[in-house]
């Protein structure tokens, strides 16, 4: 590998002519810059007005409390109305520990149970079996992925609906008097929202997980074969410290995702069904800053929430680069060098 | 060995059913609903088409709109969105790939940073920046079809799905350029074309794959999406109302929802999309590989 690259290396410059190098460089550093500034520029107008600008604004919002009262009054991007009055009510707020501990528990079980668990049980799965039927079971699980999620949500609600139209009702729970026929999301609204989260979830560990086990060389698990080992002694000694790289991504990455999530609570039991019951941190910003339907929206409050996810993201998104392919970005462009 | 061997084989098997089953089960519920009076679970208690009444007259009377416009705006959303998503990412992922500039490296980890960077938690100032532009006159508001870019605009709604996916679709595009051969390019430079000439001529043809593999991606993300449409449109049921934001508002406007109706809406927005991923599933693969993002 080392080798060729050498050799690649080598043979890059001597493709290339001298002169015309010179010439492309002494007449060209500015007008390249703008032909390619030119191609960048509708990227730099979508980023500038969607991430860069609402960062910065966010922060500033975070700051005040401008809500529907005071809107069109109220100037939040003047530093004489910033105060940190917003941070001190989320502390203070009576349903902080409850909804810091609903976002662990949903991110925590969510994640080791399906996004890496079942990510990575499925994809050991499907790789030891029949080519053709690991791909067809792989594409099943996909689906969820593909699926308007609105009509998502109705066949989970489908699934865990009161006595005689939900199924899991209807075939399993009440047969056995294991249930007396209630809408199951509202007896137990975790288990609903870690399922529909974690439906969602394990096909992006899954696809990853398949392609760095179907690269592992095939040798190795031979060999192992060859000395005796079980297959759970192969999973455990090959395969898992083969994958250990994808194995942190997926992690990490979904972490982060999960995180920030929120879409699917906020159709299955929009925070409820008591009070804060299912209510993560994502949720709570969206609520206070963006629907109305408890009559007031505070965009100060809302955005305070937010924040604290906004900085999480920062933070670890410029991990994430420090830490994956951050050596495939940083190789040049050859065609330059005409 | 040989019975041992069956026998994992076997576990292995039921185990994948196992695990398929909820969803398979949702599907064949969705299905057999629809075209039912009643179900008592997967049983139906009486086949109609009366369900799918929705497809010829509003079923809540004048104040809810006709599911063909709401197909329309969603088509909209979807095609504008898929349209500026993979314009702008092959413009940019050629730069990255191909030129060298002053600040090209800052914008390559840039486009990292941003995909794993969760733009949902920009929504609220978002929010903000829509309302400015409907200020804006000609871009805000007023266009014909899409109706802008502002706030409560199909372009509005199809422009903020627009910057979630961007920084995905450059990076894939970027992807798809570097594994194209160099000397083509070279020679069209040498004889004395343009950068632009280069990708409208040369690059844009052998890119095609790559760029349908996006636009598919794009296109089911737009046409399923809810989050976005429900937060950043008003009038749930009204003129700018997409097929999610429709279907999630059917099911609280009754008093006892009707469950076979909202299947058959449900469906109704389901099978586009199914179709689409069984002739296309190969592209998808490709992208779904690279990493989705948002939802889980």
């Amino acid at each position: 590998m080392r080798i060729d690259n050498n050799l690649e290396g080598e043979k890059t410059p001597s493709l290339s002519i001298p002169q015309a190098r010179e010439i492309s460089s002494a007449r060209a550093p500015f007008k390249g810059n703008l032909t390619a500034f030119g191609f960048m520029a509708p990227t730099v107008l979508v980023v500038t007005l969607f991430f860069f600008l609402p960062v910065v604004m966010i922060l500033f919002l975070s700051l005040t409390g401008l809500d529907m009262t005071n809107f069109g009054k109220l100037k939040w991007w003047l530093p004489a109305n910033w105060d940190l009055a917003n941070y001190l009510k989320i502390f203070t707020n009576k349903f902080f520990p409850k909804i810091l501990g609903n976002t662990i528990i949903y991110t925590g079980l969510t994640l080791c149970l399906f996004n890496v668990g079942m990510g990575l049980v499925l994809a050991l799965l499907t790789t030891n079996i029949d080519r053709r039927a690991g791909f067809f079971f792989r594409m099943i699980w996909l689906l969820p992925r593909i699926t308007p999620v609105v009509v998502y949500i109705i066949m989970w609600k489908a699934l865990a609906g009161p006595d005689p139209m939900g199924i899991i009702n209807h075939y399993i729970l009440v047969p056995l008097g294991l249930s007396d026929g209630e809408l199951l999301i509202n007896i137990y609204p975790w288990v609903f929202v870690i399922l529909t989260n974690g439906f969602i979830g394990a096909s992006f560990g899954m696809i990853i997980f398949t392609s760095a086990i179907e690269s592992i060389p095939k040798d190795y698990t031979m060999a192992s074969k060859v000395d005796g080992a079980s297959t759970w002694q192969n999973i455990r000694y090959i395969v898992i410290p083969m994958i250990r790289w994808p194995l942190l991504f997926v992690t990490t990455y979904q972490t982060l995702s999960l995180l920030t999530s929120f879409e699917y609570i906020l159709l299955l039991t929009e925070g409820g069904p008591r009070l804060y019951q299912t209510e993560v941190w994502a949720l709570m910003a969206y609520h206070k800053a963006l629907t109305s339907y408890f009559g007031n929206t505070q965009w100060g409050y809302g955005s305070a929430w937010a924040v604290i996810l906004v900085i999480i993201g920062v933070v670890m998104a410029i991990v994430y680069l420090r830490i994956f392919r951050f050596r495939e970005l940083v190789q040049e462009p050859r065609i330059e060098t005409l | 060995m040989n019975w041992k061997y069956r026998i994992e084989k076997a576990i292995i098997y039921i185990l994948l059913i196992l695990s398929v089953s909820p969803i398979t089960l949702g599907y064949l519920w969705l299905l057999i609903s629809s075209f039912s009076r009643k179900t008592e679970g997967l049983r139906s208690l009486g086949w109609t088409l009366g369900n799918w009444s929705f497809l010829s007259a509003p079923p809540f009377g004048r104040n809810y709109a006709s599911i063909w416009l709401v197909t329309l705006n969603t088509l909209l959303v979807a095609l504008t969105m898929t349209a500026i998503v993979v314009l702008v990412s092959s413009l940019a992922g050629y730069a990255l790939s191909r030129m060298k500039f002053t600040g090209r490296k800052t914008f390559l980890s840039l486009t990292l940073i941003l995909h794993a960077f969760p733009s949902v938690t920009l929504l609220i100032p978002i929010y903000f920046v829509l309302r400015w532009i409907s200020k804006i006159p000609l871009v805000g508001r007023g266009m014909p079809l899409i109706g802008g870019f502002g706030f409560n605009t199909i372009g509005g709604v199809a422009l903020v799905m627009v910057a979630f996916q961007l920084p995905f679709g450059i990076w894939i595009m970027k992807g798809f350029f570097d594994n194209i051969s160099w000397d083509m390019e070279r020679s069209a430079l040498i004889d004395g074309a343009s950068r632009f000439q280069v990708w409208r001529q040369i690059m844009m043809p052998n890119i095609k794959p790559g760029m349908a593999s996006l636009a598919i991606f794009a296109f089911i993300y737009g046409w399923n999406a809810y989050l976005i449409p429900f937060t950043f449109t008003i009038g749930r049921a009204g003129k700018t109302a997409v097929l999610s934001v429709y279907l999630q508002n059917f099911q609280g406007d009754t008093v006892m929802t009707n469950w076979n109706m909202v299947t058959a809406v449900g469906l109704f927005q389901l099978i586009p999309v199914m179709l689409f991923f069984i002739f296309t599933q190969k592209y998808l693969l490709n992208i779904y590989g690279g990493g989705a993002k948002g939802g889980a």
